[in-house]
């Protein structure tokens, strides 16, 4: 018998007056009885619509049967049939919008909590399996991966398990893109994202770290030079918009990959960090997807007594996952929405052009917006209302306006082309470029988008470098 | 990990080392920079390739100690290595066609006006080098120099050494007295290349400048290296860092460069103090 409550197990959390202070994950996973009390509300549909909101069709019900049933294990092996990264995307994956959108339960009630029970099975697996995987032997050929995010890392697992000596490049110090430098602890362990990396090398992956491909070697060098027969590109889109008003290059400023950065990959929330970060009072963040939210969240944990979300549209349209949203409002960040900043105003001292806070960020000026005509995109696109201008106070400025593919690999890369937004042009089906034997995929490809479909694209296109090779 | 081939010091505060890096050796181009850090937790800093050996496989830097990394990495011996070494980054400075040049440098920017000035010499390119320090002792890099210059200028703050002054002062002669240069390319303190770009602008001779701004990641992705140029927001690490000397706001690239002042003053005494107390 089902169990009919309406309502998902909620997720236990760190409470937000606690958590609003640290840096240790928010959501705490479920116990193994949560666990199978939800996986009891799922109806193991004939039909599965769930599976058909997945972006990589994770057979959804069977892994819930499993857990239903108690094996855990087993249920992380059902995962495993399609989805490399469980313990990832079970954090960071817009649920709501795919697999729970489609749940059937949710129709009248909440959906089965899919992404929850997916993160419960993969934290399953980590702690408990005791084999390490084991090296396939050798089939000789060898391929190059661009990039270490969830595309990149994807590919590499795929097609070491089919005996390929993959070598991933990687221009950072540590493998992980935007798992590592982007989403904080907060929200996704680095230990989880480690984890990967290690199994990756335990399959006989090489990582290369500190090797920026089209300045430390070309494509064209990895192919000719050092006979890799295909590469994969996962550069990813990290190339940050500002909005180029007045002010932008004030002190106290910063993009949100910068202040990700900083943070995230160099630690400078500790308090024996080499890398500075401004310890800002007010911050507000312009923006409204999830690099807004965790720009938000990271510098209330650094301190700032009032953070604001300045979004231009309204609640409805934020692009965040429905959960970050909440648990941002939980911790007391504000929602300054259907506002638009129109300059940013940094202090002037005329008396003493040396004053140090001379440049600094002392407010922003925004403008309010209500909502018009839907637009191309099919949401309401925000107008300005004259004369609605009013100054925040504010000491730092985070702009989350989203970012762009670098230019970097195509600007040094004869043969692959890219669309008038800078991704890289490829077949759907096989991630296959414009130039022979180089394939790509993820945000280098999308644009901004999610792990889900950066890690299909990493799928995919191993599959079809596999193809290629072993075709010949 | 990268070992240090070789190390010395050029003088008190200013060190030069070898780097293992094959790959980079092999690239690098004058003008460019490599980002390094000295151990695990470290900060990634900027600094640019000195010089290479491709046979060795090794990158020569030039460094001046101002703050906690360049101090960590002068307490490194030979032999030893440093955590992560990437590069060569930014674009190499544009040197195609140029028949006659001035190079400006000032303090440890001569250390990175050095490869530019050999390479032009090695082109057959007429060389007038106009380098300055505070004083004496702070002196690089003057054989070196030489041997890359038609024309060396050697000043001092105090006249300790080659003439007292600032750069600007025998340049000014030199423009005035009808020297035709087909560029003037500076590196140093900001405030100096501020004043070098005042002094040629006059007389309308193309000026580069080489900025050092504030870095993380030198690939494009943090936007924290930003500049004003000629209006228009720019990324040293990947659209310089050589900039149009006349388009530069540089006023802002003060100030920006001044953001973390307390935060490093800190870290460099405390690593200061960590030193001592290992040395007691
Ligand atoms: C702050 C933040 C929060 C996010 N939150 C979510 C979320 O909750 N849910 C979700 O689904 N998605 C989220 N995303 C989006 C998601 O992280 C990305 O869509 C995904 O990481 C893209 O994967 P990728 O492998 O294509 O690229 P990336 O993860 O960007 O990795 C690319 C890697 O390539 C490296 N690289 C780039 N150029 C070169 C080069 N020339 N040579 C060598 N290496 C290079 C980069 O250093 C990087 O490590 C978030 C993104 C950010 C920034
Ligand atoms: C492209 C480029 C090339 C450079 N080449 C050389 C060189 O060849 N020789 C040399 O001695 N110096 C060079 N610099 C400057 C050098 O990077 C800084 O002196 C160094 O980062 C200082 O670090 P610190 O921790 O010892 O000092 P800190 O105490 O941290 O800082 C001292 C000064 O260095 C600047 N600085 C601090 N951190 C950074 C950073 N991550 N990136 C850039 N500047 C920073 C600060 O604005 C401050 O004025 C270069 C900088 C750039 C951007
Ligand atoms: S749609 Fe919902 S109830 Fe049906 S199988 Fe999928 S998760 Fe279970
Ligand atoms: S250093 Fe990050 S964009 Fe230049």
């Amino acid at each position: 018998m089902p169990n009919m409550s309406l309502k998902k197990n909620p997720m236990p959390a760190q409470e937000p007056e606690v958590r609003a202070h640290n840096f240790k994950e928010v959501a705490l996973g479920y116990t193994e009885e949560q666990a199978i009390d939800e996986a009891n509300r799922c109806l193991n549909c004939k039909n599965p619509l769930c599976v058909k909101g997945c972006p990589v069709n994770v057979p959804i019900p069977q892994f819930i049967k499993k857990v239903q049933e108690g094996d855990f294990e087993g249920a992380y092996q059902v995962i495993s049939l399609t989805s490399s990264l469980p313990a990832v995307c079970g954090r960071v994956c817009p649920q709501e919008t795919q697999c729970e959108a489609k749940c059937i339960r949710g129709i009248k009630g909440e959906p089965v909590g899919i992404g929850r029970l997916e993160r419960f099975v993969a934290d399953y697996h980590n702690e408990h399996a005791t084999e390490a995987p084991e090296k396939p032997a050798s089939n000789g050929h060898k391929v190059a991966v661009v990039g270490s995010g969830p595309a990149g890392l994807t590919c590499a697992g795929d097609l070491a398990k089919k005996g390929y000596d993959v070598t991933v490049f990687e221009a950072f110090h540590l493998a992980g893109g935007v798992l590592v430098y982007g989403i904080p602890e907060f929200r996704l362990p680095k230990a989880i994202v480690q984890k990967e990396v290690d199994t990756l090398k335990t399959l006989g992956v090489k990582v290369e770290t500190n090797m920026v491909i089209g300045k430390t070697l070309t494509i064209d060098e990895l192919m000719e030079e050092y006979g890799f027969e295909a590469v994969f590109v996962g550069s990813g889109a990290g190339l940050p918009r500002f909005m180029r008003i007045p002010g932008e290059s004030l002190k106290g400023v910063y993009s949100a990959n910068e202040f990700l950065t900083r943070n995230n990959l160099m630690k400078a929330y500790r308090d024996d960090a080499t890398t500075p970060i401004l310890r800002a009072k007010k911050v507000a963040v312009v923006g409204g997807g999830n690099v807004a939210m965790d720009a938000a969240r990271t510098a209330l944990r650094l301190g700032a007594e009032e953070v604001s979300i300045v979004y231009r549209r309204s609640l409805e349209e934020l692009p965040a996952r429905k959960e970050e949203v909440e648990h941002a409002m939980e911790e007391g960040i504000q929602f300054r929405l259907l506002n638009n900043p129109v300059e940013i105003l940094g202090y002037n001292n005329p008396d003493d052009k040396r004053d140090p806070k001379n440049g600094s960020v002392i407010g922003m000026k925004c403008i309010k917006m209500e909502l018009g005509e839907p637009d191309a995109s099919g949401r309401r696109s925000p107008i300005e209302i004259p004369g609605s201008e009013f100054v925040l106070d504010v000491d730092c400025v985070i702009m989350s306006i989203g970012t762009s593919p670098n230019p970097l690999i195509k600007d040094t890369t004869a043969g692959l082309e890219v669309n008038r937004w800078g991704g890289i042009i490829v077949t759907e089906e096989t991630g296959a470029t414009t130039k022979p034997g180089v394939y790509a995929g993820g945000d280098a490809v999308t644009g901004a988008a999610t792990v889900i479909l950066a890690m299909g694209a990493g799928k995919t296109a191993a599959a079809a470098i596999d193809k290629q090779i072993m075709g010949e | 990990m990268y070992k240090i081939l070789t190390m010395k010091a050029l003088n008190p505060t200013v060190m030069q080392m070898e780097i293992e890096s094959p790959l980079v050796a092999r690239k690098a181009q004058p003008g460019q920079f490599i980002i390094l850090r000295v151990d695990e937790d470290g900060e990634r800093i900027p600094l640019t390739v000195a010089g290479t050996d491709p046979a060795r496989g090794a990158v020569k830097i030039i460094f001046q100690i101002v703050g906690a990394t360049t101090y960590k990495l002068s307490l490194k011996s030979e032999g030893e290595s440093i955590q992560d070494f990437v590069g060569p980054l930014g674009k190499p400075t544009e040197l195609e066609g140029l028949k006659k040049v001035a190079i400006v440098g000032g303090g440890v920017g001569c250390a990175i006006a050095l490869p530019i000035a050999e390479k032009l010499h090695e082109m057959g390119c007429e060389v007038h080098s106009y380098v300055g320090f505070r004083n004496k002792d702070l002196v690089i890099l003057e054989d070196e120099f030489k041997a890359a210059s038609d024309k060396l200028i050697m000043m001092t703050d105090d006249g300790s050494y080659g003439r007292q002054g600032v750069v600007t002062v025998p340049l000014q002669e030199a423009l005035e007295a009808g020297e035709a240069y087909d560029e003037v390319i500076t590196i140093g303190p900001l405030i100096m290349m501020k004043f070098v770009v005042a002094t040629t602008k006059p007389f309308g001779v193309k000026t580069t400048v080489s900025m050092n701004p504030i870095m993380i990641d030198g690939t494009g992705m943090c936007g924290g290296c930003r500049l004003t140029v000629g209006g228009k927001t720019k990324f040293a690490c990947v659209d310089g860092p050589d900039f149009d000397g006349f388009e530069v706001d540089f006023d802002e690239a003060m100030s920006r460069g001044a953001s973390y002042r307390d935060f490093e003053k800190h870290a460099y005494d405390e690593a200061c103090n960590l030193f001592k107390k290992e040395v007691q």
